[in-house]
C-alpha cells in the first residue's frame, strides 16, 4: 500500500518514449509534489554513426548523407559541410549560387520556426496554435517543394554551387507568399502578447540568465532571448548574408516567452531578407567545377541554423573521401541549459522548457559512450572492438557471416 | 412498471443517454476541429471508437489492484447515469425526484472524479498516480464554486429539489436572469469537472501521457470514455435545467428540441473555450479558482439572498 507521504519523491521517466518528445531521449525527473527536485539527461538513443559513414563515402555522397542529419534543418547541415569543403578546395562559389543558398536557408528558417511555434503550442495544451501555425507552414513547404523539388531534404547544394536555378516566376511566387506569411506572423505576435493563458504558461518559465548563457554556451534563439546578440549570420557572414541588411533579434525576458518572441520576430527578419534577395539576386553561373579529390587540409565552417550555431569540421587527406567529418549540432550546445532551466520548475513546465530550445536529438546523438553521472567510470571503444562486439552479439543470436566473409576474402584475392 | 422500465432503460434513460453521449462527443470533436481549421471526424467516429476499444484486449497491469482496477469504470458509469434521472430535461418534473435531490446529483457527479482518482492510484504507474493526485487537487478547487453557483439558484427558489427549481422559475420567468453570473461560474467549473482545456491538467498528455487512464485499455477504457461523454451530457443538462429554466411547458416534441438546443449550446461553449486557451498549470488553476471563481460564486449567493428579499417579500 502506498502511503500518500511517500509521494514526496517520485521518479518520473520522461522518455525514451514519451508523448512530449518527438525523438527518443531520456529525462529522469525526480518530483516532490509537482516540483522538480532533480533531473538527469541521458542521450544516445538515436545514434546513427553518420560521421563515421562519411569517411567511407566520397565528398559528394557525404553531402547527401549529412543533409539527412536533421529532418528540419537539412539545408543547414549540407551548406555548412559544403562551405568547409569549398574552403579546403579554395573554390570561389558564384554569387548567384550564394544567393540561392541563402534563399533556401531562410525559407528553411521560416518553416522551422513555424513548426516550433506549433510544437510549443501543443506542449502547453494549446492545440489550436499547432493547427494554425502548421497550416501556415504548408505555404512555405509548398514553396520549398516548388523551388527544389522536395519538401524536406532539398538537395539543392553541390560542392561549388547549387544544382537548381530560381526563375523570376518562382521568385514572384515566393514574394507573394511572404506577404501572406508576414500577415499571419503579425497575428501570432499579437496572440502571444494578448492571450492570457499563453502568457501565463510562457512568462517566467525556464529562466536562463545572461551569465548562465555565457557559462553554458547556449546558442541561437535560446541565447538571443537572454539578451546575447550572437548570430553567425552577422558575426561571421557566410553565403550572401554580408550583403544583406537585417537585424539580430534579441530579447531580455530570459524565459520561454522571450524565446517565443525572438523566433516570431526572426520570422519577420527572414521575410525582409528574402525580399532583399529577390531584389539583389545577381545573374551568373550556378556552379564552379569542383575537383573529385579535395587537396589535403582542414576547415571549420559555421552556419546559423534555425536552432543556433551549427559547426562542421572537415579534414581531408588528399583522396576523394574525407578523413574526418565532425558535426556539432546546435542542440548539443543548448542541452546543458535545459537542466539549468528546469531547476525548481514544475513538472507541467517540463515539456515546454525542453521544447523551447527546439531540440533535435537525432542531430545531437553522436557517440556510443554513455557517461552515467552515478558511475563515473569512463570507457572508450575503438572501431575494431565495436565491430567485433557486434559480430559476437550476432553470433549469439545465431547469425554468422564467417563463411560468407571467407568466401569474400577468397574472391578478393583472386 | 413497464413504463418505468422503459423510462429507465430506453427513453429518456440509459439508451438515450448513451446515444446522446456519443452525439455530444461528436459535436464537441467536430466543433473543436472546425474551430481549428480541420475537417473533423465523421458522425459515426465516437461509436466506431467505442466498438474498436470494446474489441481490444483488456490488459490489467501486474502491480495494479485487480479488483479496484476493474470495478472503477463500472462505478463511474453507474453514478453518472444515476444522476441523470434526477435532472428535469423537457418536463418540469424529472423522472424521479425527492427533497434534496440537487445535493445528491452534485455528489453523484463527484463520484466519477473519485473513481478516476482510485483507478489511477491503484494502477500503480507513476503517470497514472500523478494524474490521480492532480485530479483530486483539482476537484477541491472547482467543486466549491460549482456547488455555490448551483445552490444559489436553489436558494432563490427556496427548494432543494431540482424539479421544484424549474417549477419556481416557470412561475417567476424573469428571475433566472439573476443567476447569469452563477451560470458563467458554473460553466467554467464544469470545464474543470469534465477535465477539458484549460483544466485538463489530470490528463495533460505532454506531461503524464494519459494521466489516470494511462494503464487502461480495451473494454475498461471504453467504459471510462463513455462515462466522460455521459458526464458531458449530464453536466450540460444540469446547467440547462438550473440556469436556463425555460421551454418546459411546451409539447413533448418541441420540448425535446429545446432541451437538445440548450445542452448543445453548453457543449458549444465547452468546445469553444477549449479551442481558445492553453492548459493552465495546477497551481495556477487552484489559485484562479480560489481567488476569482470562489469569491464570485459567494457573491452570487449574496445576490440571490438579496433578490429573494426584494422580489419575494
Amino acid at each position: 500500500m502506498h502511503d500518500i507521504h511517500d509521494f514526496g519523491d517520485v521518479k518520473v521517466p520522461v522518455g525514451p518514449q514519451h508523448p512530449a518528445l518527438k525523438e527518443p531521449e531520456s529525462f529522469l525527473i525526480t518530483l516532490r509534489g509537482e516540483k522538480i527536485t532533480a533531473m538527469s539527461i541521458r542521450m544516445g538513443y538515436n545514434h546513427r554513426g553518420i560521421e563515421k559513414a562519411c569517411e567511407e563515402r566520397s565528398y559528394i555522397q557525404s553531402m547527401y548523407l549529412l543533409e539527412r542529419v536533421c529532418g528540419i534543418c537539412s539545408h543547414s547541415h549540407s551548406t555548412c559541410y559544403v562551405q568547409a569543403v569549398e574552403e579546403i578546395a579554395a573554390l570561389d562559389v558564384p554569387r548567384r549560387a550564394k544567393y540561392i543558398r541563402t534563399l533556401v536557408g531562410e525559407l528553411e528558417r521560416i518553416h522551422s520556426h513555424l513548426l516550433w511555434l506549433g510544437v510549443a503550442g501543443h506542449e502547453i495544451g494549446f492545440d489550436t496554435l499547432l493547427m494554425y501555425s502548421w497550416r501556415d507552414r504548408e505555404i512555405v513547404m509548398d514553396l520549398l517543394a516548388k523551388l527544389t523539388g522536395n519538401r524536406v531534404n532539398y538537395g539543392i547544394n553541390t560542392i561549388g554551387g547549387v544544382r537548381r536555378d530560381v526563375t523570376s516566376d518562382q521568385m514572384k511566387d515566393v514574394l507573394r507568399s511572404m506577404d501572406l506569411l508576414e500577415e499571419r506572423t503579425k497575428y501570432y505576435i499579437e496572440l502571444a502578447q494578448d492571450e492570457i493563458t499563453l502568457a501565463k504558461r510562457l512568462s517566467g518559465v525556464g529562466k536562463l540568465t545572461y551569465d548562465d548563457v555565457i557559462k553554458l554556451g547556449a546558442v541561437g534563439p535560446t541565447a538571443r532571448a537572454s539578451g546575447i546578440a550572437r548570430d553567425i549570420r552577422k558575426d561571421d557572414p557566410y553565403a550572401a548574408y554580408g550583403e544583406l541588411d537585417f537585424k539580430v533579434i534579441t530579447d531580455d525576458h530570459c524565459d520561454v516567452f522571450g524565446r517565443t518572441v525572438v523566433r516570431l520576430k526572426e520570422l519577420l527578419e527572414s521575410y525582409k531578407i528574402i525580399r532583399q534577395i529577390s531584389e539583389k539576386m545577381p545573374e551568373g553561373p550556378l556552379t564552379v567545377r569542383a575537383p573529385r579529390k579535395i587537396p589535403e587540409g582542414e576547415a571549420i565552417a559555421r552556419y546559423e541554423a534555425p536552432r543556433g550555431e551549427d559547426v562542421h569540421y572537415v579534414k581531408s587527406n588528399g583522396t576523394e573521401r574525407p578523413d574526418r567529418v565532425k558535426v556539432r549540432a546546435p542542440t548539443l550546445a543548448n542541452i546543458q541549459a535545459v537542466a539549468r532551466m528546469l531547476e525548481d520548475g514544475y513538472l507541467a513546465d517540463m515539456p515546454i522548457v525542453i521544447a523551447a530550445i527546439d531540440p533535435c536529438f537525432s542531430c545531437t546523438d553522436r557517440t556510443t559512450l554513455i557517461n552515467d553521472t552515478g558511475l563515473r567510470k569512463k570507457e572508450t571503444m575503438d572501431w575494431a572492438t565495436l565491430r567485433s562486439l557486434g559480430i559476437e552479439s550476432y553470433k549469439r543470436r545465431g547469425v554468422c557471416f564467417d563463411k560468407l566473409n571467407r568466401k569474400l576474402e577468397k574472391g578478393l584475392k583472386k | 412498471m413497464i413504463t418505468q422500465l422503459f423510462n429507465i432503460l430506453i427513453f429518456p434513460g440509459i439508451l438515450f443517454l448513451i446515444i446522446y453521449g456519443f452525439f455530444a462527443e461528436y459535436i464537441d470533436r467536430k466543433l473543436y476541429a472546425r474551430f481549428q481549421n480541420r475537417i473533423g471526424p465523421p458522425w459515426y467516429q465516437p461509436v466506431a471508437d467505442f466498438f474498436k476499444l470494446v474489441g481490444k484486449e483488456n490488459i490489467v497491469p501486474e502491480q495494479a489492484d485487480k479488483t479496484v482496477f476493474k470495478l472503477m469504470p463500472v462505478f463511474a458509469l453507474a453514478s453518472t447515469i444515476t444522476s441523470f434521472f434526477y435532472i428535469p430535461l423537457w418536463r418540469e418534473k424529472a423522472l424521479y425526484h425527492f427533497g434534496g435531490d440537487v445535493i445528491v446529483v452534485l455528489y453523484l457527479l463527484t463520484i466519477p472524479t473519485l473513481t478516476f482518482f482510485l483507478a489511477g492510484w491503484y494502477s500503480r504507474s507513476v503517470y497514472a498516480m500523478i494524474g490521480a493526485v492532480r485530479g483530486l487537487s483539482q476537484l477541491f478547487a472547482y467543486e466549491a464554486p460549482l456547488f455555490a453557483a448551483i445552490l444559489s439558484a436553489a436558494l432563490l427558489a427556496d427548494t432543494w429539489t431540482l424539479s421544484d427549481i424549474t417549477t419556481f422559475y416557470r412561475n417567476h420567468p424573469s428571475l433566472w436572469l439573476v443567476n447569469i453570473p452563477g451560470f458563467v461560474i458554473a460553466l467554467i467549473s464544469l470545464l474543470g469537472k469534465l477535465e477539458k482545456t484549460p483544466f485538463d491538467i489530470p490528463e495533460a498528455e505532454t506531461e503524464i501521457v494519459a494521466g489516470t487512464f494511462t494503464e487502461y485499455t480495451g473494454k475498461l477504457y471504453a467504459l471510462f470514455r463513455m462515462t466522460m461523454n455521459i458526464e458531458l451530457v449530464v453536466g450540460a443538462s444540469l446547467l440547462a435545467a438550473v440556469f436556463m429554466p425555460f421551454g418546459f411547458q411546451l409539447n413533448p416534441v418541441l420540448g425535446v428540441l429545446v432541451y437538445i438546443l440548450k445542452s448543445l449550446f453548453i457543449i458549444f461553449i465547452v468546445a469553444l473555450s477549449r479551442t481558445v486557451v492553453a492548459r493552465l498549470r495546477l497551481d495556477q488553476m487552484v489559485s484562479f479558482c480560489w481567488r476569482f471563481l470562489a469569491p464570485l460564486s459567494f457573491l452570487q449567493v449574496l445576490i440571490s439572498v438579496i433578490a429573494k428579499k426584494v422580489f419575494m417579500p
